[in-house]
């Protein structure tokens, strides 16, 4: 379980939940990072979807991470561009692949900290910012 | 069964504009696949294929029913973003050796520059990716990234990429940017997605170009310097379930599969045209079409090592997608100035001599992640 907080500034665009991974989402709300496990071969699945790219499995279970990872890379988007026009306000942020420690290297945001800072590598840890709308996005800080 | 030698590349044209609020994107197709036919010796009955990459609806049909075509009996409009007409090159190679089209025209056209691009409804997976604030360069900066920690590639050596670019654009009338920059300049624009500045990116033109690709027969016939096909593979590559690894593209399956087809190895290679929508592109392909170890493309892209004059293999001479043509999509500008080369038709600065053996790489989507490569060869006619 990690916090669910309110976003602080941070662009929290609301996301568009497909109907085979409301599980995923609804555990966001909640504070629970849940990642679809092959119940065939017993490989984890990233992004989420109840099918397994490893074996072609439909049968899942859906475990809890850790919340603890490292940075396998990060950027500082300087331009505030993003291509959601959530993200249009020119201020720097960093977006980054975290290694979870289960071992899949998901899509996310570094957070509370000095966005120069930012290094690969460095371990993290998750936290959620609550979209209001019954979902909230997994991000991680500093450990 | 290999398309070695069944197919040629007899016309190519490239729009000359690179800003075009005045036309739709209808038109600069039928300006290109006009100029394409007109250098072949060929006309619009002749066409029997059609292989489509734009921002029509509907774009084959539509673009078949613009230029009137009605002969058409092979239709192709793959989309693999800015790689389409390189992977399409390919299939239209493999339609004519299989009889199913003799007179292919391949075009490109788009105007992102004037008019925004429409996209549809985000697939899936974005819930997982674009929420997060992605956009084009910082996609590829996390390439960047990851390839610097892992073999120690410098913003410098990454920079050199674009000054070859920008000595090559100089000599292109037509180039959207023609001033020469050095390292200084690059690593002193503007910091957009770190590591890469503004001078790392790829202009944005409106702008097209056509090919034509023809059987041997009709190759023969046309009297003119053609390019033999001698090989093409193609490869799509993205986040492996979850392992996703930034260090390398597409292009390690593309690149080897099309050289064994060809008959050539990297060593062989006169001329390249490398995908160059952001100069850690070309830094990562090179290294995977086996140019260079893997590792080592900065050192090999570093001190004017990808220069027409004096370079170790001369890269992108028309001033490639960084200054000169990148309409949202660039596969058909790397596969111009290919056919240029190889006809002997570049700027007589740039030209290789005795250019016997060309290779175009072109990459979409984003590095490393969901991409598509394709990897085509060409030859002399007596290759
Ligand atoms: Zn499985």
């Amino acid at each position: 379980m990690a916090d669910v907080v309110s976003p602080n500034g941070h662009p929290t665009p609301v996301p568009t939940v497909q109907p085979e991974v409301k599980p995923f989402w609804d555990g966001t709300a909640e504070g629970k990072l849940l990642l679809p496990k092959c119940t065939g071969c017993e490989s984890l699945i990233w992004f989420p979807r109840p099918f397994c790219p490893a074996c072609g499995s439909l049968d899942v279970e859906w475990i809890e991470a850790s919340g603890q990872g490292t940075i396998y890379s990060y950027t500082v988007n300087r331009r505030g561009a993003g291509d959601l026009p959530e993200y249009k306000d020119p201020v720097p942020y960093v977006l980054a692949y975290v290694e979870l420690a289960e071992g899949p290297r998901i899509m996310t945001n570094i957070v509370d900290c000095d966005v120069e800072s930012v290094r690969i590598g460095q371990a993290v840890s998750l936290v959620f910012h609550d979209t209001g709308q019954g979902t909230a996005l997994p991000r991680f800080r500093p450990a | 069964m290999s398309i070695r030698g069944k197919a040629y590349i007899v016309g190519s044209y490239e729009h000359p504009d690179r800003v075009i609020p005045d036309k739709s994107v209808s038109q600069i197709h039928a300006e290109v696949c006009r100029g394409a036919l007109i250098d072949a010796g060929l006309s619009f009955s002749d066409v029997d294929g059609l292989f489509y990459t734009g921002q029509l609806n509907m774009g084959g049909t539509a673009l078949s029913d613009y230029l009137g075509l009605t002969n058409v009996q092979y239709l192709d409009t793959t989309m693999t973003g800015g790689s389409s007409p390189v992977f399409q090159i390919g299939h239209a190679a493999a339609a004519i050796a299989m009889g199913k089209c003799k007179i292919a025209l391949v075009s490109l056209a788009a105007r992102p520059k004037s008019e925004r691009p429409v996209r549809g409804a985000p697939n899936p997976e974005a819930s997982f990716e674009q929420v997060f604030g992605t956009n084009t360069i910082s996609m590829y900066a996390l390439a960047a990234q990851r390839h610097m920690y892992e073999f120690g590639t410098t913003s410098e050596q990454l920079a050199w990429v674009k000054v070859a670019a920008s000595q090559h654009a100089q000599y292109n009338p037509h180039a959207l940017l023609q001033k020469v920059v050095t390292v200084e300049d690059v690593l002193n624009s503007r910091l957009l997605a770190d590591p890469l500045h503004l001078l790392d990116t790829c202009v944005v033109t409106d702008s097209g170009g056509a090919v034509v690709v023809a059987s041997p027969e009709i190759a023969r016939d046309l009297k003119r310097t053609n390019c033999k096909i001698l090989g093409q593979s193609e490869a799509p590559k993205h986040q492996n379930n979850g392992k996703i690894d930034l260090t390398y593209t597409g292009a390690r399956w593309s690149g080897p599969r099309a050289f064994a087809e060809a008959g050539v190895t990297p060593r062989d290679v006169d001329y390249a045209s490398i995908y160059d929508s952001f100069t850690i592109t070309v830094v990562e392909t090179l290294e995977d079409l086996g140019f260079c170890e893997k590792g080592r493309g900065g050192p090999f892209v570093a001190d004017g090592g990808l220069l027409a004059k004096g370079g170790r293999l001369p890269v992108n001479t028309d001033g490639g997608g960084l200054c000169n043509n990148h309409p949202g999509m660039g596969g058909m500008m790397k596969v111009l100035e290919a056919v240029r080369q190889m006809e002997g038709r570049a700027h007589p600065e740039l030209q290789v001599q005795d250019c016997q053996i060309a290779l175009v790489h072109g990459t979409g989507g984003s590095l490393g992640t969901r991409m598509g490569s394709s990897t085509l060869i060409l030859g002399q006619e007596d290759a």
